[in-house]
């Protein structure tokens, strides 16, 4: 194949759709390479969609998308073994008529995304795994080798947007593969149950869904997080922790994810329940500091591949699809001004995110990453534990005078943390947040 | 036991998953060695689909027919050496019905 092509978008997960809409869209002959067999069979999310962020892109995707429930209710749980202490909440202000967030199933969902690009007028071609790129004597990007077709396929611009294990970008050295303390392995299963059950068991109208996020000694003092999201006909469940905490432990995620399914609180839920799938998938989680270099020559880099992922507030699909429309954006204006696609003039995508809410979120919270990975005994295990106890203890009734009773909570805290402890953890936790 | 129950719950678990096996071209190996890293023996705990297993020489040995492509043994273990790690070929391995 001697044909040459404006850019070529390696994967097509949010970030490689939303690139290769963009410029498709704006006229850019795209050449999409996707190793899967349909777009999204190698794709695994939990999985929220942002509408703000896909408006920007497909203004009216609520016509067609595969959407399963607009969200209503969110709940945070603490939990102990026996116990979860939450904060939740619920209005009735999201069923409006363009909502803010909805869960999707990720399969279902990259199919119509896909369907848009193509549609778009790019080139989608599948189950075709990219080998290498190929490079000129100056060291450009100027296209990519495959498994499938023997030449050099040539572009002006590669954008890369293979994921967090993109292995093309790494072989490349254009960037270093993700280190076990910068990434969360994530375990999740697909339940299924008749629509109307879950309605019944989580109080929700048609349509309405509920996000469930729990943190506790559900993940053995690791760093991490379980999670439980309504579909209409299915619940998907899972949880993740850091790969360096997994290997240091020896833990395995599916005695974790089973542990969290058998759990009190969560096992009414999903009792009953038809299990159609088990998937793994890594998660970004070393936030600002883990950013590697966005842009080269001939070359910029999308999404989780970036590492940008807001591991705080358990956003990455939004990011992923601004950061591929971004770039998408930053390449067809280099193209229409007629410049080449070298680092000086594609440094347009790194500023555009920069003034974007993607780099300033993840900036936000630079120090938080490394202040959970350090602590993740006190903020997993101790913490929640400790609240349990302290909600237990004020709402069970008995003889015990209620200044007993607090005094009893004081110093739980106190004989855990100690006084310094305590006041230092609360300092570094709200330095990190700020 | 419990090493038993563990396997047949993974098991279990990708039974329910589709996959087209590329037979005798598998996309892990394994470097040969005579016994295994810290970091090599944790994947017989941590790979979530329990993909490595230590023999009965005490090393470590793949079977990557249920793998769902992660890339947590890459991340531990493709620096040292230890393991080679390289996508399916285009259209193989693990396909998510839903993910």
């Amino acid at each position: 194949m001697t044909e040459k092509f404006d850019a070529i978008v390696i994967g097509a997960g949010m970030a490689g759709n939303a690139a290769a809409y963009t410029m498709a869209s704006r006229g850019l002959k795209v050449l999409q390479l996707e190793r899967g067999e349909y777009p999204g069979s190698k794709n695994v999310q939990g999985a929220i969609l942002y509408s703000n962020m896909l408006e920007k892109i497909i203004p009216d995707f609520r016509d067609d998308a595969p959407l399963e429930r607009h969200l209503v209710e969110q709940r945070f749980w603490m939990m102990d073994d026996t116990s979860h202490i939450g904060m939740q909440y619920r209005s009735d202000d999201f069923n409006e008529s363009r909502p803010n967030r909805y869960t999707v199933i990720r399969a279902q969902f990259d199919k119509w995304f896909s369907r848009k690009v193509r549609e778009a007028g790019a080139t989608v071609l599948c189950e075709t795994t990219v080998t290498e790129v190929a490079r000129d004597a100056d060291g450009k990007v100027i296209g990519v080798h495959t498994d499938r077709i023997g030449d050099v396929i040539l572009a002006d611009v590669v954008v890369l947007a293979e994921g967090v294990n993109g292995l093309l970008g790494t072989r490349a050295g254009l960037r270093e593969t993700p280190k076990p303390e910068t990434v969360a392995l994530a375990v999740k299963e697909m339940h299924f149950l008749p629509e109307d059950v879950i309605d019944q068991r989580f109080g929700l109208k048609a349509n309405e869904g509920c996000v469930i996020e729990a943190a506790g000694t559900i993940s053995r003092s690791m760093a991490g997080l379980a999670f439980l999201y309504t579909n209409k006909e299915s619940i998907s469940i899972g949880i993740g922790c850091l790969v360096s905490d997994f290997a240091a432990t020896m833990e395995s995620p599916y005695d974790l994810l089973e542990n969290f399914k058998k759990h009190p609180s969560v096992q009414p839920l999903i009792a009953d329940s038809e299990v159609k799938e088990y998937a793994a998938h890594l998660i970004p989680e070393g936030g600002y500091k883990a950013i590697p270099q966005l842009f080269g020559n001939g070359w910029v880099v999308t999404g989780d591949a970036a590492q940008l992922n807001n591991a705080v507030h358990r956003e990455g699909s939004n990011l992923a699809m601004t950061s591929g429309r971004l770039a998408g954006e930053a390449i067809v204006q280099v193209k229409t001004r007629g410049d080449p696609m070298i680092k000086e003039n594609l440094a347009l995508y790194k500023s555009k995110l920069d003034k974007s809410f993607v780099i300033k979120d993840l900036r936000k919270y630079k120090d938080m990453p490394a202040l959970l990975h350090t602590n993740s005994r006190n903020f997993f295990t101790t913490y929640p534990q400790l609240l349990s106890q302290a909600a237990q203890n004020f709402m069970r009734v008995d003889s015990t005078p209620k200044i007993d009773k607090e005094r009893a909570t004081t110093a739980a805290f106190i004989k855990e943390r100690s006084r310094w402890g305590l006041v230092s953890d609360a300092v570094r936790f709200a330095f990190a947040w700020r | 036991m419990t090493i038993a129950v563990t396997n047949l719950r993974v098991e279990e678990k990708l039974y329910q998953n589709r996959y087209v096996v590329d037979s005798g071209r598998p996309h892990i190996k394994v470097r040969p060695h005579q016994s295994p890293s810290v970091k090599l023996y944790a994947l017989t705990s941590v790979c979530p689909a329990k993909c490595y297993e230590l023999n009965d020489n005490g090393q470590v040995e793949i079977t990557a027919d249920g793998c769902m492509e992660c890339g947590t043994c890459r991340v531990l273990c493709e620096a040292s050496g230890e393991i080679e790690w390289n996508y399916p070929r285009g259209g193989f391995g693990v396909l998510f019905k839903f993910g």
